[in-house]
Order: structure tokens, then sequence, then C-alpha cells
């Protein structure tokens, strides 16, 4: 590509997350990304010539691009995720770059977890792998809003029109059930550039853009919730000087929605209703905020709120709750325990926990639902059902991602042992105070 | 190879949605509630001020995340005692200004009292940042440092986290890093562990000085184009000074350079620029064919230098 990135300050962001089987050609096609983009400098070539040289004078290999820590090298293989960056006119983009391998369901629901969009690749000559349901599951289940399959290494079926349509057609077999709204399949070859910058001539049968031509220009504006107002409490601003003797703010980054002065609010868990006096920001106050804006809320009443609690919009409630149902990735070596306490941290809340119940577990390669006593081990994904200290306030996590997600850490090793995801309750038991909310499942 | 077919987009985004952030806005907001989250999560924090345009960056963060309140830590500052002085100085007013506690400790110090050693020979003096750093943690109990450290400086920092866990040592496990899936940061730590905390992990170099220009915020004069007296080492112009002047044979050279990024004097990289300005430095980092860190002598020394620098607890 000719242009230079963009020196502008008023770009969008696109963050994507890639995954395909091992040799699909994932590092070839963000080497290729970042290399016409120019996100790649002078010294990182020479750093690669360099190691080119020591291994044997090999060519250059865009795929080293993207291969991060020493030991992993030395093991030839990468095993988790590593974020770049790269701008061109148009967007700046964040990719997580989430390798295969054993750890990949819990590296890709990492990496799917903050992404617009997930670019999943099949290799032209293989067709549809149980990989390849692996990723479009995962990204499902993490609510990417846009997928595009990348049928990669079509020079090595002379980019026939014919191979092309039957990976599509076999995508559509499943596709359509995972809740994806909006898939894209792009026929490229990573290693010689068709279609991933510009279009090519050797697809003239292919009428959709160039990857990266739909990188710039999928439709991202509607992929946060701007509905339903949703303000997790992270910080109490409360200054200790004279001139701001009545200041008292309450401090986070919305969640859901939008916020007016003046706007009606609830205070969850306790139900509380007040009324928005002002939205500060370091650079003056704002009339309206949305999501995922960091601000700091000043209401018309003084009642008591802190961190953990919940500032939402006076129409549709979210849950508050203390039983719950959640689908979980399990991210850690040691398997969970059941009846065990784990911590819970959701939006600004930490919690003990204590899951009650295995309802089934998914087989990730031909997506059954296993029910039954089963154990959680690292990587299985299972729906649980568990319990909360003190009252979780929550959207369904598909419609809303930031407070409809969790992670669980034990609590004597503090590691991070899973990611939830929270699913309408069966049966809603609202806590005490907020019985008379709306809500909808 | 690539042609020219041109295709439009029949669902070309309309740029101007009303409730839109620019990608300087969202990952001012990102950082900002990790902030948030750290004051909130951690007993005794600090933040690494070092004069330098992240940790300026961090500063302005910490504004719009804590105003009209104070900060709720102190600025740490390890100093090298290979310094700029334009930067010592920008530090204390800065701290100042903002009406912010600065602790400073310093190597020289750390040398004294022999919590660091300098090997034989070496005159650099990034490497015994670690014990002294280190050395502040433990004397001041900070269970979380702040730091300006971003994921595009260089390979190794593609996987850190945010939330980055270093043990008793300081040390740091590339394995057990814990997952950090949508914005949910686990703070949880153990007494005597220590959590590297960095806000701006998600930009770029080209992020940060938008920021400042947006913000139009204050950097040390030796950002920008200035003559200075250099000598080309190790494929480098490097600033003649006290502590390294010029050896048998070399020959100086008086330049118009600047830096491209602050450490100890002796191994900061100078280019030759012409640049006076922030807007000046975005152009010539959005036509820079180098990165940042290729113009440090320290990291050139072999690939995964930075790597087991950060082992040990560097940041
Ligand atoms: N012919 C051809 N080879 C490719 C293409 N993309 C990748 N490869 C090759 O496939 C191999 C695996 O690619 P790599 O990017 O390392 O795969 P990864 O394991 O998915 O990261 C390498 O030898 C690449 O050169 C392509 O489009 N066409």
């Amino acid at each position: 590509m000719s242009d230079t990135p963009q020196s502008g300050f008023d770009m969008d962001l696109l963050r994507f997350t890639t995954a395909g089987s091992v040799d699909d050609g994932k590092s070839t096609l963000i080497g290729r990304l970042l290399y016409d983009s120019k996100s790649v400098m002078e010294d990182q070539l020479e750093a690669l010539q360099r190691s080119a040289d020591l291994t044997g004078g090999e060519e250059v290999n865009l795929a080293n691009l993207t291969d991060g820590l020493r030991a992993e090298r030395e093991q030839g293989i990468t095993i988790d995720v590593a974020y770049r960056y790269f701008a061109t006119k148009k967007r700046k983009f964040i990719i997580a770059d989430t390798p295969g391998h054993k750890q990949y369901t819990r590296n890709m629901v990492t990496g799917a977890s903050t992404a617009n969009l997930a670019i999943i690749l099949v290799d032209a000559r293989h067709g549809v792998v149980e990989q390849t349901r692996r990723h479009a599951y995962i990204a499902g289940l993490l609510r990417i809003p846009h997928v595009v399959f990348c049928i990669n290494k079509m020079d090595l079926v002379d980019f026939d029109e014919e191979v092309y349509d039957k990976i599509k057609s076999d995508c559509l077999d499943f596709v359509p059930k995972l809740g994806i709204k909006d898939v894209t399949y792009i026929p490229i070859s990573a290693l010689n550039g068709d279609n991933v910058v510009d279009r090519s001539e050797y697809t003239p049968w292919y009428s959709g853009p160039a990857l990266l031509q739909h990188l710039e220009t999928v439709y991202i504006a509607s992929d946060v919730n701007l509905e339903q107002f949703r303000f997790p409490v992270q910080w109490v601003v409360r200054p200790q000087k004279d001139e701001f003797h009545d200041f008292r703010g309450f401090a986070g980054q919305i969640a859901g929605g939008t916020i007016s002065v003046g706007d009606d609010v609830r205070v969850l868990p306790s139900g509380l209703r007040s009324r928005v006096k002002e939205i500060y920001t370091f650079d003056g106050p704002l009339e309206e905020a949305f999501a995922p804006q960091s601000i700091t809320l000043r209401l018309e009443d003084e009642i008591d709120t802190s961190r953990g609690d919940m500032i939402v919009g006076d129409d549709v409630a979210p849950f508050v709750a203390k039983d719950h149902e959640a689908d979980i990735c399990w991210m850690h070596e040691d398997s969970m325990v059941p009846r065990r306490k784990y911590l819970l941290k959701h939006a600004s809340n930490t919690v003990h926990t204590m899951v009650t119940r295995v309802k089934h577990l998914v087989d990730i390669d031909t997506l059954d639902e296993i029910e039954g006593e089963a154990s959680v081990e690292l990587n299985s994904i299972a729906r649980i059902a568990f319990k909360t200290t003190k009252p979780l306030i929550y959207d369904a996590y598909r419609r809303n991602r930031q407070t409809g997600s969790f992670i669980l850490i034990d609590e004597s090793t503090n590691a991070t042992v899973a990611a939830g995801m929270l699913i309408p309750p069966t049966s809603y038991q609202p806590v005490a105070g907020v019985e008379s909310l709306d809500y909808t499942i | 190879m690539a042609g020219l077919l041109k295709y439009n987009n029949p669902t070309v985004e309309p740029q101007m949605s009303k409730y839109r952030l620019s990608h300087i806005e969202y990952l001012e907001s990102e950082a900002i509630h990790v902030m948030r989250e750290i004051a909130a999560e951690f007993e005794r924090p600090a933040l690494m001020f070092s004069g330098g345009k992240d940790s300026i960056c961090l500063l302005r963060l910490a504004e719009k995340a804590f105003r009209p309140g104070d900060f709720p830590f102190p600025l740490l500052n390890v100093d090298t005692g290979h310094n700029f002085p334009e930067v010592i100085e920008f530090r204390d007013r800065r701290a100042e200004e903002l009406g912010a506690k600065l602790i400073v400790r310093t190597v020289e110090e750390a040398i004294q009292k022999g919590i660091a050693t300098p090997k034989p020979g070496e005159v650099g003096r990034n490497r015994l940042q670690i014990p002294t750093l280190l050395r502040a943690i433990e004397e001041f109990e900070f269970d979380a440092a702040i730091g300006g450290a971003r994921r595009d400086e260089e390979k190794a920092r593609a996987k850190e986290r945010f939330f980055s866990l270093r043990d008793d040592f300081g040390q740091w496990d590339p394995k057990g890093q814990r997952p950090e899936p949508w914005n949910l940061y686990n703070g949880q730590i153990h007494k005597g562990e220590n959590m590297r905390i960095f806000p701006i992990s998600n930009w770029t170099e080209l992020d940060v000085w938008q920021y400042l220009e947006r913000e139009k915020l204050e950097v040390p004069s030796i950002y920008y184009s200035h003559k200075r007296e250099v000598v080309r080492r190790g494929g480098q112009w490097l600033p003649v000074c006290d502590l390294a002047p010029l050896t048998e044979g070399e020959e100086s050279k008086t330049l118009s350079v600047r830096v491209r990024t602050i450490g100890d004097i002796i191994s900061s990289g100078m280019i030759e620029s012409e640049v006076t300005d922030c807007a000046g430095i975005i152009q010539e980092i959005a036509a820079a064919r180098v990165t940042e860190r290729g113009s440090r002598a320290d990291d050139k020394v072999s690939e995964t230098s930075m790597e087991d620098r950060k082992k040990q607890g560097y940041f």
C-alpha cells in the first residue's frame, strides 16, 4: 500500500482477533498486514534478517514478525495472546493474536472478549475442519459481532472459485446457528498478498472487498450497547479541599447506554432513585455521555453509594440476584472443584461464589452438550449454576458484554481460573428492594 | 499479485455517528478505567514518573481519573544519576505543579549501600535500576507500581498484561501470566508480591504524541531538536558528556538532534531532526522507518535483551 498511516486524531479503532489451525497462515497474514501497512520498521526487519542469518540464511520470514518470547521461540511455538498494532488512513487496529495448540480455547476466549471482529483462517486445500467449527463457536459464544472467514492459500488451488464456494457452503451449514451478526467470506493468499490489501486479479469471480478494505469499512458503531444505561461505580471522588467541600462524584466507565444531565437514575442494589446533577470530567462538564466513556457522575440526592454499586437508567433494569447461570471457559490447569468457594469479579464488584451445579459441558469438537457429572478442566466450556454472597447486578451477556461478563479467581493462588458469560436466569429471584423493577429476559 | 480492481463497500460507515469515540478517546477512557481500578484494588500504589513522554501521559490520565480529588498515590522515580539535566528539572517542576508527592531513589545511593553492584566495566545504569526499584518498593511497601510501558515497544512486551504480577524477587514469569478477558483485571496478590500495571499498554508511540499534542502537554526540551555535541558509536549518535567523554581517535560533531526515548544519558541515541514541536514529531513518526527502541544502545545487544531484563524486574 502506498499510503502511509495517517497521523490524524479522529480515527476509529477496530479490535480484532485471528484464529486458525497451525500452518493455516495466520502469522503470514498478520505479518503481511503489518508489512503492507508500513507498520514494520527497518530495525525490526534487520533483527529478522539477523536471525535468518543465524539459522542458516533463509529468506526473511514475515511470520517471524509476530513471534514473541524467547522461550516460545526455542520451543518453536507460541503459547499466549500477543497484541499488535497497525494503522491505515482510515482506522487504527489492535490485533489480539491468539495462537493455537493446547491452550487454544483459553487464549481465543481472552482475545475474543474485546474484539469487534474475528478472522478465522481456513486452508483452501483442507476446507472446513474441526478447528474451524471450534473457532466459529467461540466467536459466537463471546458474541464477536463480525466474523470473517479467510480462505487462505488460494494460490495452491489455482484460485478456483469452486473451492471457495464449497468452503462457504460448508460454513453455512453451522455458522447461522452461532448467533453471529455479520459473516464475510474472503478468498486470499496471505503469502502473495492476494485480496489482502487490494483485490486480486486472480479472483475476478469474487465481488467482495479485500480483507483490509473490509477491516477499514465494516460498520462498528453499533457494536457497543447504547440502549440501557449501565454505570458500575469504580471509585468515589471526594476532594479534601475547601473549594470542593460539597463535591461527591461517582467515577466509572459507562458500560452501556447513554446518560444526560437531568436524567432519572437508580442506584443498585439499593434501588434508590435520583437524578443526574452533573457529568463531571477533567475537561469540563458534559451534557451527555455514552459507553464506553469514563466520567464522574454527580447526583441530585445524597445517596450512600460506593464501589460495586451500579447506577442505571430508569427504563429496563438489570437483574439483581444471588443465584445465577452462566457459560464459562475454564482457564487454569487446576480443574474446577465443585462447591468450593471462588472469588468472582464482575464489573467493579468482587464477591465470593460457589458453583452449585454443572449443567452441561460443551464438546468443543462436535458442539454437543454433555450432561451429567463432568469435570471442568482447562479449556472446558461449561454451563454452570452458581450462587454469590452478595447480589450481582448484571445483564445477559448477549445484551451487554460488559455487564454480562465475569472472571473467577482462585482464592489460594489468586490465579484467574475462568471467564464467564451470564445468561438470563431460568427463574428470576430478585433481591429484596428491587422486585418492582422492569426487566426483560 | 494484488491487482487494482475497485471495490465500493455499500455499507461504508457514517463516520459521524453521535455516539462514537475516536481511537484516542477510546484509549484514554480505557486507561482512566485502569487508573481507577488500581486506586480501588491496591492499598499502596505508586506511579513511576521519569519525566519521559509516556509517564507524562500517565500523569494526565491520573488527573482525568481522580480530579478534583488528589492523586491516591505518590510518584516514584528511580534516578540513574546519568541524566539529562533538562529532564530532572522538568520532573521536579511537573510534580510540584500537580501537587503530587514525588519520591526519588537513586542508583548512586543503591550502589553505596551495596543494594546494586555494577559488574566490572559496566558503565550503563539501566540494569542497576532494577535492584534500586525493588528496594524502593520494599522500603515503602508498595503493592502496585504504575508504569508507562506499551505493548508496541518491543516484541517481548506484546504479551504483557495490563496487570503484570511480580513475585517476591520482582521477577516476571512469562508463562504464569493471568488471562485478562474483557476489562476485568485481577488485582489479587499475596503479601510480598507486587503488581506492575500499564494503563497505556494499548497505545503506540504515535498515540502518545497525538495525546501530548491534544492535551497540550509540556515535555522535556530534549525531545525537540537542539544543537548538541554527539559522537557516532555502535551505529548511532550518542551525546558527548562528562560520563562518556570522547576516547582516542573519536571525533565529535555538533548536530541538530533530538531523543525519541529517554534513558541513561550515555546510551540514549539521538536522531538527527529539525523538529521543534509536537505536530512535527507526529509527522516524523508517521513517516519513520525505525522503532523508538531501535535508538537505544542497550536493546541492540541481543534480540532478547529486553525479555531478560524484564524477567529480572525491569519495566
Ligand atoms: N502457498 C501459500 N503458502 C502460504 C500461504 N500462507 C501461508 N503459507 C505458508 O504456510 C506455512 C505456515 O504459515 P504460518 O503463517 O507460519 O502459519 P500459522 O501456523 O497459521 O501462523 C508457511 O510455510 C507459509 O509460508 C499462502 O497464502 N499460500
